[in-house]
């Protein structure tokens, strides 16, 4: 099996509870890094990682400008800026314009990830109204990673997986419930 | 590696490279994957049909590269954007410069001007303005065409009324500015105590000393050489017992200059302590 390097999950409306739902359930050996984006209310920062902090025993924190991403580690994407991956596997912040009228936008940070990480790097898209992320999972498969989709059925705002499974043409649609499992069988030592 | 943007990295360095050598501005310090974004974003939004187009055109015609200069740095702002960051300025920063007989204070990366109109109604609240001076400077000059005419969309003023309110104003925001058709023109008197300058971060000196020095989300886009660089050029252009203010994700942490300095309140303002 290949080894992964970093995992970036998505999602915006409804995306919060997938995420309190599965993160209980990762294993907290993964030899990977879990990079997650959600667009939220500006200033609520704190609010998000101390909510997923509590379900995990995996280090979470907000990801921080220059940063070294580490296996292991869950990193949060701050309000209100964009967030980078480097090609030395570090973090960059951006406050240019939106994209699709989100900032942090899915797409870019999938984006830069697919740059950065080429087929070492698995990309999920969960619930939400609009189609950020849709681009970057092209980017993604493109560059030779795996790319999935909540399925839409279990999606409590099904636009964004919807468009996700139309257009970029997804390795796998996961139910909630296949979510942590699947992320586990990613790791080479679960 | 296949590539997802429309430049390649290979391209990225040698548009840095024409843009340095023909130019003389330095882009070698810029942090890559945001530079990219914007070079891709940039060769789209401007239609060119080839990256030999885009590479000429950047090197060869002037007025374009102007153009090219402001799309390649980020120029997106609002007026008192992190209100509790101004809260800060106006409770205990701007106060604290009482003492000094002539404010001058230094906004570094001003891009269109708001962080300065925002500091100027700052100033004539708490009635410094008539003995400060701001500095506004930009890597990029046709930002500061803009900031010097002092009008923004009027479509924005009803948030930035927001933060201004949310960082302490009390006053009606509207009365700073005259509605003309889709634009807010923002008072004179405000403007008299700006001057507007071009100044790269990257390679010219310090040109002069402060006693306030704000640069708020601009070291994001560099590496940490740079930044360290640029945080030596804040540190030779600060007073003793100046302040520095940087972006809310920004910090002098584990660089050069901070061990003469101190962390004040709980927004990034620091304090210069010894010279």
């Amino acid at each position: 099996m290949r080894k992964i390097d970093a995992l970036v999950i998505g999602g915006s409306a409804g995306s919060l509870d997938v995420l309190l739902k599965i993160l209980p359930e990762i294993s907290p050996n993964i030899d990977f890094s879990i990079i997650i984006v959600v667009h939220r209310k500006q200033g609520m920062d704190s609010l998000l990682s101390d909510l997923l902090s509590y379900r995990t025993e995996l280090k979470v924190k907000e990801a921080d400008e220059k940063e070294k991403i580490l296996k292991g580690h869950v990193y949060i994407a701050p309000s209100d800026y964009h967030l980078l991956i480097e090609k030395d596997f570090t973090f960059s912040l951006d406050y240019s314009e939106k994209i699709n009228y989100s900032r942090p936008s899915i797409d870019v940070t999938f984006q830069t990830a697919a740059d950065a990480y080429g087929d070492r790097l698995v990309c999920l898209l969960l619930s939400g109204s609009n189609a950020d992320g849709v681009n970057g999972l092209i980017s993604a498969k493109k560059n030779g990673g795996i790319t999935l989709a909540q399925d839409p059925e279990s999606a409590q705002v099904t636009y964004m997986p919807e468009q996700a499974i139309l257009r970029a043409n997804v390795s796998a649609v996961l139910k909630i419930e296949e979510m942590a499992n699947y992320i586990n069988s990613l790791s080479l030592n679960p | 590696m296949s590539q997802t943007g429309i430049i390649s990295d290979e391209e990225v360095e040698i548009l840095i490279n024409d843009v340095l050598e023909h130019h003389g501005y330095d882009f070698t310090g810029y942090s890559r994957a945001s530079l990219k974004r914007r070079l891709s974003r940039l060769y789209s939004l401007d239609k060119h049909l080839s990256f030999a187009e885009f590479r000429y055109k950047t090197l060869n015609d002037d007025v374009y590269f102007k153009h090219f200069v402001e799309g390649v740095t980020v120029n997106v702002t609002e007026m008192f954007r992190d209100p509790a960051f101004y809260q800060m300025l106006r409770k205990q920063i701007l106060p604290n410069l009482n003492t000094y007989p002539f404010i001058r204070i230094w906004l570094a990366g001003c891009s269109t001007g708001e962080e300065a109109y925002s500091i100027a109604i700052l100033l004539k609240e708490l009635n410094l303005l008539h003995k400060s001076l701001i500095y506004a400077t930009d890597i990029n000059p046709t930002v500061l065409e803009k900031a010097s005419l002092g009008m923004f969309p009027l479509s924005q003023m009803k948030s930035y009324s927001e933060n201004y309110i949310a960082a302490g104003g009390i006053k009606d925001f509207s009365s700073y500015y005259s509605a003309n058709y889709n634009l807010a023109k923002f008072d004179e008197e405000l403007k008299r105590k700006m001057i507007f300058s071009t100044h790269n971060l990257v390679s010219d000196r310090s040109f002069n000393e402060f006693q306030l020095i704000l640069c708020r989300n601009v070291l994001i886009y560099f590496d940490r050489p740079l930044q360290f660089r640029v945080l030596q050029l804040f540190d030779q252009s600060l007073e003793n017992l100046g302040y520095l203010a940087l972006g809310t994700k920004e910090t002098i942490d584990f660089s050069p200059i901070s061990a003469t300095y101190k962390k004040v309140g709980t927004e990034k303002v620091w304090r210069k302590v010894s010279a």
